[in-house]
């Protein structure tokens, strides 16, 4: 029973970090129809980043206050890879949209771009970040079930990234922007939006959610150049499966994926937990094909 | 003195546009000119290149020739958002209005085109108090007639110099023709407008100016009340 709590425990721990990623490719792919697969390489930017702060902080500031490059490296790590995000996007992407191919095999090309990078800068080993000393503890809930608070800190992060999706997706005027950029990109630039700017920002933010998913992964074990491939796929799942475009989407998407498939590796075996867990998302699809919150409405019907 | 007032009251000019889809030429050499304080009427059957007229206009489509002048000013090498910045509101064929957001923040993207607007003017529910009734509830879940009247709303709630609007009655019921008509006419005393147009009642009771389109091209105009009546319904009904 302990076991299984664990499991579970764990599982919403991952499915929380999925969503993380989930939430930066939804807003990505699920709103400007880019197939990122350097999606997975920001997570891992994010990551590196978080370790390269570490370093920086141990050198600038006293032990006393090591603590507090984790809480910075969240930040960072949302500006850093925001900021390669519009790079990439107005370098790269915008002259991608609306070709889903070509823009699946350009990111591609850039994901592997960005591990040879990121390995000629840090080596092929994996580094690692210390866990600050408030999140270095468990709590004893019952027997020999404990929940860790480095966990519990990452839900807690990935609840507030939700909330600050939700509010600036659906509370500020840039957000305003961004969605109606996204349903009816000439009707938006028709009513005086700039769709250009639109569409930088909206990749500086699903980007710079994959970096603090990648800061909050940094957290959980060793960081290395391919860290972002073990993600990317569950990722997409996750959007897919939950409904692409929709963030209460995305929680659900995750949610099915990162709890699904550890609790079927629970009861069967690794390898025969995958591949239920592909099963039950081929029969979701078979049934909802645009995921389980596609969007319904008279105009959309016709 | 005469000729200025006529330079002041010419919003929109099109002079010798040329547009293409992918190369091939579909618009040769169109010339329109619409005034403040008229309605003018764009006609024509199916294909002509009416609706390719417009977006021209507001560059939604390749124009390698010509100029497009808005109140004296070249918009021709504009982008599309700037020209709607510059005073264009447009409401296009279908309407397109944004399905999944509400009515009330349809309207607020209509204000992005003018940032003194700050908040919904009264007269926009004054035009259509529908929309005052509807404000929370999505675009798309709208009927017909109610998405004409929200992207009409859209377009006008920015205070465009120039309203451009393609087969605003196309699938309305005649009733809420009669309410659109109403409020284009009510419009017209702030603005340019320019319409396109097939069904002839309503462009015999509106319009000031037609012109009529042929095979891409302008193949005559005139006053409205001057146009051969049976010309017009020859046109049309082909």
């Amino acid at each position: 029973m302990d076991l299984l709590l664990m499991q579970l425990f764990n599982s919403l721990s991952v499915s929380s970090i999925l969503l993380l990623a989930a939430l930066g490719l939804a807003i990505t792919f699920g709103l400007m129809g880019v197939i990122n697969m350097a999606h997975g390489e920001l997570i891992m930017i994010g990551a590196y980043t978080t370790y390269v702060v570490q370093n920086i902080w141990k050198s600038v500031f006293p032990e006393s206050l090591f603590d507090g490059y984790f809480i910075a490296s969240i930040f960072i790590s949302f500006l850093v890879t925001a900021g390669i995000g519009v790079l990439l996007e107005r370098g790269i992407i915008r002259h991608l949209y609306g070709r889903a191919l070509d823009s699946l095999l350009v990111t591609w090309g850039i994901s592997l771009v960005l591990q040879q990078l990121v390995r000629s800068i840090f080596g092929p080993t994996n580094v690692s970040v210390a866990c600050p000393s408030f999140l270095d503890k468990n709590i004893e809930v019952i027997g020999m079930f404990s929940m860790s608070y480095k966990r519990l800190f990452i839900l807690a992060l990935v609840i507030i990234c939700c909330i600050l999706i939700g509010l600036l997706m659906y509370r500020t005027r840039q957000g305003r922007n961004i969605r109606a950029a996204m349903q009816n990109r000439p009707m938006a630039a028709s009513l005086g939006v700039n769709t250009a700017r639109c569409d930088a920002l909206t990749f500086a933010i699903g980007s710079g959610f994959a970096g603090v998913a990648g800061c909050a992964i940094a957290l959980l074990g060793p960081i290395g150049p391919t860290i972002g491939q073990s993600y990317i796929v569950d990722t997409f799942m996750a959007v897919v499966v939950g409904g692409v475009g929709r963030i209460v989407g995305c929680i659900t998407g995750s949610a099915i994926i990162g709890m699904g498939g550890p609790i079927f590796e629970f009861f069967t075996t690794a390898s025969l937990g995958k591949v239920l867990i592909f099963i039950v998302v081929i029969i979701i699809l078979q049934f909802c094909p645009k995921g389980i919150f596609s969007i319904s409405n008279r105009v959309l019907d016709e | 003195m005469c000729i200025l007032a006529e330079e002041v009251n010419s919003m929109l000019t099109l002079e010798k546009v040329t547009a293409a889809y992918s190369g091939s030429k579909v618009l040769f050499g169109v010339d329109i000119e619409a005034k403040k304080g008229e309605i003018t009427c764009l006609i024509g059957r199916n294909g002509v290149g009416k609706t390719t007229t417009i977006r021209s206009i507001m560059g939604l489509v390749d124009t390698p020739s010509g100029d497009i002048q808005l109140d004296g000013k070249s918009i021709f090498k504009l982008p599309v958002y700037a020209r709607a910045k510059a005073g264009i509101g447009y409401v296009p064929q279908g309407r397109d209005i944004f399905p999944q957001l509400t009515v009330k923040e349809n309207i607020l993207l209509g204000m992005e085109a003018n940032k003194s607007v700050k908040e919904i003017p009264d007269y926009i529910f004054e035009i259509f108090p529908i929309l005052k009734d509807f404000l929370q509830r999505r675009g798309g879940d709208l009927s017909g007639g109610q998405q004409q009247q929200l992207a009409i709303a859209r377009a006008i709630v920015s205070k465009p110099k120039v309203l451009i609007l393609d087969e605003p009655t196309e699938g309305i019921q005649p009733s809420i023709i009669q309410d659109i008509g109403k409020a284009i006419m009510k419009l017209k005393e702030d603005m340019a407008i320019l319409m396109v147009e097939q069904y002839l009642e309503f462009i015999l009771d509106i319009s000031d100016k037609c012109y009529v389109m042929e095979k891409g091209r302008i193949s005559m105009s005139g006053k409205t009340e001057e146009l051969d009546k049976e010309r017009l319904q020859q046109l049309l009904s082909m």
